[in-house]
């Protein structure tokens, strides 16, 4: 079996070839997605231990997030499977999976950080850098986008600008196509937008008021004209007398 | 659940979306005043053999996108005493749908009582919900559902005073399109990665924390108490002979009445996009629509009399999948359709299998070099043979999923795709040279 130092022997070995034939030094081939972790191209120390489960003697967890995490522990036969509810719970402290974080989800469910990491770096609204603490996300997928979401997307985008309090990011299909296009802003569907409706959107959001409160989803009557057989009232929305 | 009887006035009864917009349906004390949880009393006092038997009598097929015959799932799972598991697929990521948010938010007790009464005939004693993680409010909606459930002893132990225990978790996603699919579901409820599994061995036999398990969509087990209310044969009345009964349809797109519509299955799609949907705006045309979800190959408006049944659409070379149609229209380029939908399934891609990692971020790059005016005709040949490459070369449909529609668009708009190449490699591609070289050829320079 080759360790990392073979290999990069062997790598060094066709540099000082190439460099005796008087021939350029080959680059090593780099893929764009792989820059995405840091040190994704150093090679792996085979000898170092792998980061260990948290000693809870010298792990703080918050008093709040522990019993929160212990109380989906107990929901399922496996611990692990706490590791998503665990993770969110841990994200809405902290902000975004921090290193932190990480670790004091580790440290309650005695799992390795790295366990974590690679359950965190897999799902969308899971963050593992920092981020703002409104999340908006735009969906442009197909039926979105067909409506003019991408125009949305770049508007909010601009209407936000440098604000460190805000993430806008573009997000796969968010399930809401009947009221396309639309936004999740800190988890509540609003749509159909325009782009006049982007100003008011973001005040609300940073007033702390309900957003958008007559376009948001959970007013809307079915579509379907026989379903219901009597007339009914929208449905109330949260914020709303 | 309320019984509905057969057609009424030559209409489909509506069976999942009757009177949705009650208020306060969503809670036990409505539900219950309609009828809710009557199916469940009826079914506890038969047998679950005899429960399974009227699932099977019923015909209905899974609603979340492969169209397999519920009963015939149930009875694949080994009997005798042992853990077995329920699990409900509420991770609705299929781009175009949303039904399952809709029948999720409003009604949830409906969804509850289908998992009861199937949990039964299956002999399962432990269920749980996945919900994608977007949906926050329906998760809370089930959330305060299943509190009154417990409450009211339909979930927990000896339910009813029958022997049948069980167990309820609702479980929060985080965003990921991969975990609809069932085994990168189970993956990712055991708390990993949610890659998909090999298989077999399938679920049935080895799912969730290696146990028996069965997994079905919200909206076939929300039908579940319609079924026991009405009878398997009579619902097998509703819908043509190989897709029985009613379905959800979510309509998107260029559309002017977009939203959830309840359909008996069989009728033309012409009905549900032009009739209920009221088909694209005015001045407008249909240029190619899918009919169940991204995922589905697409069709175009010569195929818009196919009835909407499983059969029909496989006949038609698509399929029903989870039931989402979504219209293009003629003011949209096919190439935009094809790069949205090469993205997305490039951006959801698990990664695990060569074909579908590689394969997706390859078209989504032939794409972009179409557009940017650098492809030849010839690029169009090797993305068709990409995307013939990956179908059945991985462990789940992921890839299948990306490859399918775009192999049906490339085949049914090669020459948009041809003519947008050289629009864009005239306009802004790598020849100036060969925009005077057209130049020259439209004053007939190289005629003879």
């Amino acid at each position: 079996m080759s360790t990392p130092e073979d290999v990069l022997r062997a790598a060094r070995a066709l540099e000082l070839e190439a460099a005796q034939e008087g021939l350029p030094p080959r680059p090593i081939r780099r893929f764009e997605h792989g820059s995405r972790a840091p040190g994704w191209d150093a090679p792996a120390d085979l000898a170092k231990d792998p980061a260990e489960i948290p000693d809870p003697a010298l792990t703080p967890v918050p008093e709040d997030l522990r019993t929160e995490i212990e109380a989906h522990m107990a929901n399922y036969p496996d611990r692990r499977s706490a590791a998503l509810p665990a993770l969110t719970a841990a994200q809405r402290v902290h902000g975004w999976c921090s290193p932190e974080a990480i670790e004091q989800v580790a440290c309650v469910m005695r799992v390795t950080p790295a366990y974590l990491e690679s359950v965190a770096s897999f799902y969308d609204m899971l963050e593992t850098s920092p981020a703002g603490r409104h999340s908006v996300y735009v969906c442009t997928n197909i039926s979105c986008s067909l409506c003019g979401a991408d125009e949305l997307h770049a508007e909010m985008l601009e209407a936000v600008g440098a604000d460190p309090e805000f993430s806008v990011r573009s997000f796969e299909c968010l399930g809401a196509c009947d009221i396309a296009p639309m936004a999740s802003v800190d988890g509540v569907y609003v749509g159909p937008l325009t782009l006049a409706d982007v100003p008011q959107l973001i005040d609300d959001v940073r007033a702390g008021r309900p957003v958008l409160p007559e376009k948001q989803l959970a007013r809307r009557l079915v579509a379907d004209p026989h379903a219901n057989t009597r007339e009914f009232p929208e449905h109330p929305v949260e914020g709303e007398a | 659940m309320t019984t509905a009887g057969a057609s009424e006035g030559g209409r489909a009864p509506i069976l999942l979306f009757r009177d949705i917009d009650e208020p306060g349906l969503n809670t036990l004390e409505v539900y219950e005043r309609r009828g809710g949880y009557e199916s469940l009393r009826k079914a506890l006092a038969m047998s679950p053999e005899e429960v399974l038997e009227q699932l099977k009598a019923s015909g209905l097929r899974g609603r979340g996108g492969a169209g397999f015959a519920m009963g015939t799932k149930v009875s694949f799972l080994p009997k005798g005493a042992m853990d077995k598991y329920l699990v409900c697929n509420a991770d609705e990521s299929e781009p175009g749908t949303f039904k399952d948010r809709e029948l999720m938010q409003k009604n949830p007790h409906l969804l509850i009582e289908g998992i009861i009464i199937a949990s039964y005939a299956a002999g399962a004693n432990r269920s749980f919900l996945y919900i994608r993680g977007e949906y926050s409010l329906q998760a809370d909606v089930l959330d305060a559902a299943l509190l009154e459930a417990r409450a009211a002893g339909y979930v927990g132990a000896e339910i009813l005073g029958s022997t049948h225990s069980l167990s309820m978790v609702i479980h929060r996603g985080a965003g990921a399109y991969i975990c609809g699919e069932e085994t990168g579901l189970l993956d990712s409820l055991e708390g990993k990665r949610g890659n998909p599994r090999l298989k077999p061995p399938f679920p049935a036999n080895q799912g969730l924390y290696q146990g028996p398990t069965l997994i079905n969509n919200v909206e076939t087990l929300s039908t579940v108490p319609a079924i026991v209310a009405m009878g398997g044969e009579e619902y097998a009345k509703l819908g043509v002979e190989t897709s029985t009964g009613t379905k959800l349809v979510s309509v998107s797109g260029h559309v002017q009445r977009p939203g959830n519509y309840e359909v008996e299955l069989g009728i033309p799609s012409r009905e549900i996009i032009y009739g209920l949907a009221g088909g694209p705006p005015d001045g407008r045309t249909i240029k190619c629509w899918f009919p169940g979800g991204s995922s589905s190959p697409v069709l175009t408006a010569q195929d818009l009399d196919v009835p909407y049944d499983f059969n029909s659409m496989a006949q038609a070379g698509s399929m029903l999948g989870s039931g989402a149609i979504i219209v293009v229209d003629d003011s949209t380029p096919i190439l935009n359709v094809a790069m949205k939908v090469a993205k997305f399934y490039r951006h959801e891609s698990c990664g695990k299998c060569t074909p579908c990692r590689e394969g997706t971020n390859w078209t989504v790059r032939m794409l972009e070099r179409i557009d940017a005016g650098e492809a030849t005709p010839m690029d169009l040949e090797i993305m068709a043979s990409v995307q013939e490459h990956i179908i059945g070369n991985c462990l789940c449909v992921l890839g299948d999923a990306m490859a399918m529609p775009i192999g049906s668009m490339i085949a049914k708009f090669k020459d948009e795709f041809e003519a947008h190449m050289e629009s864009a490699r005239v306009h802004n591609g790598l020849g100036a040279s060969a925009a005077s070289d057209t130049a020259l050829a439209a004053q007939g320079a190289f005629d003879a």
